[in-house]
């Protein structure tokens, strides 16, 4: 294969970097060996689990089925970036915590990801909405409530509004 | 890492075909969501890829010179569902796209690819088919358009020729014009899964709201490519809104269709579900155009 690695430059969770990537690269592959981004998780690797997750210019996908070489000029988010200054959790991840919506903690970043994307669009779901939201993730452990839970508290109090 | 030969990448409409033309043997890849899950699996590993999924003029919903609905082939689902132009003049297409997969499928997932692949269950095929959509295509010697209803060949093969690819799907003013429509989609799982059988109907009534001035309706699963059930348009234009020729209507689908036997559902129960999607969606098309059915 002629020009195997190529150079992509783009924006991961706020910083500029650059890359010679391996053009037969997902954007799992890069983040995880060329980035050491651990939290996303190689799960199915088919589109269906939702555990490779993150956020591309506002927006969620399965990163497992998306060509590294793709991110050129984005912005890309993954878990790591959520850490506070002093390595402090964000809010959502604390509610997760508090809720027991983690058990083995393998669907976890994903699920916080799409979670970011909902928090961040300042809007107010119901119950169902927030299920149909969620509902390109698996999760073996939980059952969901508990995820529900967290996700549907944090969003309410980031709104202001108290039970 | 994906098993690829190599990949080659299109930036722009004529890079594109330029590599169509030297690459051959090569296939497209738009959102991959399809693309990447055969080479996964192995049944496309080792082949060599076209990327277009970065070619920005691809994407976004306008009208136009002839009050055509354009989408671009490679706007995404959500973006489809989002749009104001969807949500405007054929808001049923955005309902029948934001039932694809789950929300990082339809943010990945394309238009295009959802027709190119020319899969029968594909979730905007049955709503495209029932607004005759136009497929355009581009290549070495320009544009090419081409009725849905020829662009499906046979299952899995559709009519891109040599040196194209597809740049937009229009939806005619004459199929939206007044228009309603309404999406139904049967599956074991409401995330996440692929129809059982998906049908649209589309409905435009008589000024007075008392007959079906035009009806068209359309099924994905009910044969090996999406397909239109001409018998039952037929039988119910120009009737009254009434329950009896409802039914009759969806009786009469059994006439066109022609669903298979699978481990997803039996024939029968396929047959069985289409004629009840068919009443519940020309209903509420119906009931959408503000016609009362009695
Ligand atoms: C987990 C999961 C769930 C899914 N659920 C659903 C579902 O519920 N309903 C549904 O309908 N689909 C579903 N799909 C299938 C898939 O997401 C859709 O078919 C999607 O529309 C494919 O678009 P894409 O851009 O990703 O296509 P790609 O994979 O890039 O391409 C698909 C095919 O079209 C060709 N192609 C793509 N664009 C063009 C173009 N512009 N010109 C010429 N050829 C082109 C490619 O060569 C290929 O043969 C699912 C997929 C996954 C992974
Ligand atoms: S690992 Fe990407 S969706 Fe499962
Ligand atoms: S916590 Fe184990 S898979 Fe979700």
């Amino acid at each position: 294969m002629k020009d195997q690695y190529r150079l992509i430059e783009f924006n991961l969770n706020g910083k500029d970097v650059a890359c010679m990537v391996d053009c037969r690269a997902s954007l799992t592959d890069m983040l995880r060996n060329d980035f050491r981004l651990t939290s996303v998780k190689k799960g199915c690797e088919v589109g269906e689990c939702g555990a490779c997750n993150v956020i591309i210019d506002g927006e969620c996908y399965n990163s497992c089925i998306y060509l590294a070489v793709w991110v050129r000029g984005k912005h890309v988010r993954t878990l790591e970036g959520l850490m506070g200054p002093n390595g402090e959790l964000s809010d959502i991840q604390q509610a997760f915590i508090d809720e027991t919506a983690v058990q083995c903690g393998f669907c976890t970043p994903g699920f916080i990801m799409s979670a970011v994307e909902i928090l961040e669009s300042g809007k107010l779901y119901t119950r169902d909405e927030l299920r149909k939201l969620l509902s390109g993730h698996l999760c073996r452990c939980t059952g969901y409530e508990n995820i529900l839970n967290a996700v549907e508290k944090t969003m309410k109090k980031r709104l202001g509004i108290t039970e | 890492m994906y098993d690829m030969k190599e990949l080659y990448e299109a930036f722009s409409v004529q890079e594109a075909i330029e590599l169509r033309l030297a690459h051959p043997e090569a296939q497209i890849i738009a959102g991959g969501s399809d693309v990447l899950v055969q080479m996964r699996e192995g049944k496309r590993a080792g082949k060599e890829l076209i990327s277009i999924y970065l070619i920005d003029e691809l994407r976004g919903v306008s009208l136009d010179e002839n009050e055509a609905i354009r989408i671009g082939s490679l706007t995404s689902f959500s973006h489809i569902t989002r749009d104001p132009i969807i949500q405007k003049y054929i808001n049923v297409l955005g309902e029948a796209v934001d039932l694809v997969g789950g929300p990082q499928i339809r943010n990945i997932g394309t238009i295009g690819g959802n027709t190119c692949n020319g899969v029968t269950s594909a979730d905007s095929a049955s709503t495209l088919h029932a607004w005759e959509a136009i497929i355009e295509l581009t290549g070495p010697s320009g544009k090419r358009l081409v009725p849905i209803k020829d662009f499906y060949i046979k299952a899995s093969t559709v009519d891109i020729r040599e040196g194209e690819i597809q740049t937009a799907i229009l939806i005619p003013k004459e199929s939206y014009e007044n228009t309603w429509g309404s999406y139904s989609k049967y599956a074991m799982r409401n995330a996440m899964d692929i129809a059982t059988t998906g049908c649209s109907v589309n409905v435009r009534l008589s000024p007075d709201k008392q007959t079906f001035d035009r009806v068209r309706i359309a099924y994905g699963v009910a044969g090996p490519v999406p397909m239109r059930a001409p018998s039952a348009e037929a039988l119910i234009q120009g009737k009254a809104l009434t329950i009896e020729n409802a039914e009759a209507f969806s009786l009469e689908v059994l006439k066109d269709i022609n669903p298979r036997d699978s481990w997803r559902a039996p024939k029968a129960f396929r047959q069985h579900i289409a004629v009840e999607m068919a009443k519940r969606c020309l209903i509420e098309a119906t009931k959408r155009c503000g016609g009362v059915i009695n």
